[in-house]
């Protein structure tokens, strides 16, 4: 078995409340799906959609993140399976797809080779 | 924990109210942006916690909270009441005030002033209930303009100008009785309109329809609290509006078709909904006011207490239909009187008062005229009319459930055409 994150980026903000209640359903039945067949290490965390970026070795400090809300992290889950593969076909699931949101699946470094 | 059907909807329309109370009706946009924020964060939030023991609670805090941020960060880019910018002066007061103004009370009593609000003398009734499913029910444009079959662009076009009445007038003022009673009958035109679109509408789905029935009851309830709004003509329209909804589940048969009145299975009627009806009714029965809801919520509880079609006591409901005549006179009020002599005295005086009371053009777009006509004629015995009639019924179907039924009164009529014996002998 592997680790993986699955950073969701994407924010549900044109829907009617109707809407936004069965996306929230959706996520909790995807989170219970994965949850039962042993594939959630940690269901993670929200994020706030702003905060502060540091940069550089003048440590300049900035409001940010400085993107389209459809770019920026909302939230992150550890995940465990077999493989990339496996975890891909897993993010699959994921409702934020059906707002035009995204995925990334990444596989999180093994400390030996 | 599960969240309640429909909470999110229902939590819409209660955040709004109290926001815009607090911000001014000038501000309803910035309103509806809070609470569209407050169920983005529910969303985000929830999906990784799970859903709080009292959801309705968190939202409303939600809302609080990115209320009070909105007017520290907004206190003088936008015109708030007057009342409210004396408080903003200080943020000890702003933040009690705004607790206060959380209250569930104070909540309930948003409402009540969003309803009078929307009802606005300078809007359509049509354009008042579509303001009241905006913005006291969830609903967007779009679950709007399905439930009315009608166009997104009209539903829109609608609402836009709806809210743009809406903003530039000062909230409705409740604590004024004589305003209050001069602007209640609309409100419950309204909330009439609104029921009878579920009861009556086009809708196919079934479940959409109900959905509408109870949000016109939900908003009803608000009312039958408040003993300076309850007036009469209140009672009378809950009574009504229970005494139809008992009558709901019996619409369809177990195929899910719609079925005719008279083969109704009566068993599945909402015995708690009767009771909940005839005592809203005998609460109506004061003061010297006789509404068109008086009358409507006697007949339906004619309907909703006899055990047995044959039971009805139609020479009851043709006098009360001569009521209603008088008090608001209507095609469709016609149409349903010449049913009730039809009942009362067979159906050639049925047909009969059809063509000396109706209007024919009038009804000649809405279905249930010309399948009215099918089925006395097809009483009378005369098959060929009655299956011209049901066929122009079938052409104005307005959705698929009507469609099938107007087809199974086709094949009623061949079937009878072809048997003429057994057709008079079920008269």
């Amino acid at each position: 078995m592997s680790d993986f994150t699955f950073l969701y980026r994407g924010r549900e903000t044109n829907l009617s409340p109707e809407q936004m209640q069965r996306t929230m359903e959706k996520w909790s039945a995807w989170f219970k799906e994965l949850s039962a067949k042993g594939h959630i290490r940690d269901i993670g965390q929200p994020l706030e959609h702003t905060g502060k970026v540091i940069a550089g070795k003048q440590k300049t400090i900035i409001d940010g993140p400085f993107a389209e809300a459809k770019d920026v992290v909302g939230g992150f889950t550890l995940v465990e399976a077999i493989d990339l593969d496996e975890a891909v076909e897993l993010s699959k699931g994921c409702p934020i797809l059906e707002i035009g949101g995204s995925v990334e699946v990444r596989p999180i470094q093994k400390s030996t080779m | 924990m599960d969240l309640s059907e429909h909470l999110f909807r229902r939590e819409a329309g209660r955040m709004v109210s109290t926001l815009t109370r607090i911000f001014g009706p000038q501000n309803l946009a910035l309103a509806e942006d809070v609470v569209q924020d407050a169920f983005c964060r529910a969303v985000e939030v929830w999906k990784f916690r799970g859903v709080p023991d009292n959801p309705s609670a968190w939202l409303m805090t939600a809302a609080k909270n990115r209320a009070l941020d909105v007017l520290r960060r907004e206190r003088t880019a936008r015109t708030y009441e007057p009342e409210l910018n004396r408080l903003l002066q200080s943020e000890w007061t702003l933040a009690s005030t705004l607790q206060e103004r959380f209250s569930e009370h104070a909540i309930k009593d948003d409402q009540l002033r969003m309803m009078f609000s929307c009802c606005h003398p300078r809007l359509s009734e049509e354009a008042q209930v579509a303001l009241i499913l905006h913005i006291l029910c969830g609903f967007s444009v779009r679950e709007i303009a399905s439930a009315f079959v009608s166009g997104h662009a009209a539903i829109e076009k609608r609402i836009t100008r709806a809210k743009k009445v809406f903003v530039k007038s000062d909230l409705f003022d409740v604590s004024e009785t004589d305003n209050v009673a001069q602007r209640l009958p609309a409100v419950h035109r309204a909330l009439y309109l609104l029921f009878n679109e579920g009861y009556h509408g086009a809708s196919p789905e079934m479940a959409v329809r109900r959905e509408l029935c109870r949000e016109a009851m939900r908003l009803m309830s608000l009312f039958l609290r408040d003993p300076l709004q309850a007036m009469p003509a209140t009672h009378a329209l809950a009574a009504l509006m229970c005494l139809h909804a008992a009558r709901m589940p019996g619409r369809l048969d177990a195929a899910g078709n719609l079925s005719s009145f008279n083969d109704q299975d009566r068993s599945k009627w909402d015995r708690g909904l009767v009771v909940e009806g005839l005592r809203l009714l005998e609460l109506s029965a004061t003061g010297s006011e006789l509404t068109e809801y008086h009358v409507e919520a006697a007949i339906a509880s004619i309907h909703a207490t006899a055990p047995r079609p044959e039971d009805t006591d139609w020479g009851r409901i043709v006098s009360l239909y001569d009521a209603l005549t008088s008090l608001r006179p209507s095609p469709i009020v016609a149409l349903n009187r010449a049913i009730a002599i039809a009942q009362r005295d067979g159906p050639e005086a049925g047909l009969e008062t059809i063509r000396t009371t109706i209007d024919n053009e009038r009804l000649a777009g809405y279905p249930f005229y010309h399948a009215t006509l099918g089925e006395l004629e097809l009483r009378c015995g005369r098959c060929d009319v009655a299956r011209e009639h049901f066929e122009a019924s079938l052409v104005l179907a307005r959705n698929p459930t009507e469609r099938q039924f107007f087809e199974q009164r086709i094949a009623a009529c061949t079937a009878s055409g072809r048997t003429p014996m057994e057709a008079n002998e079920t008269q």
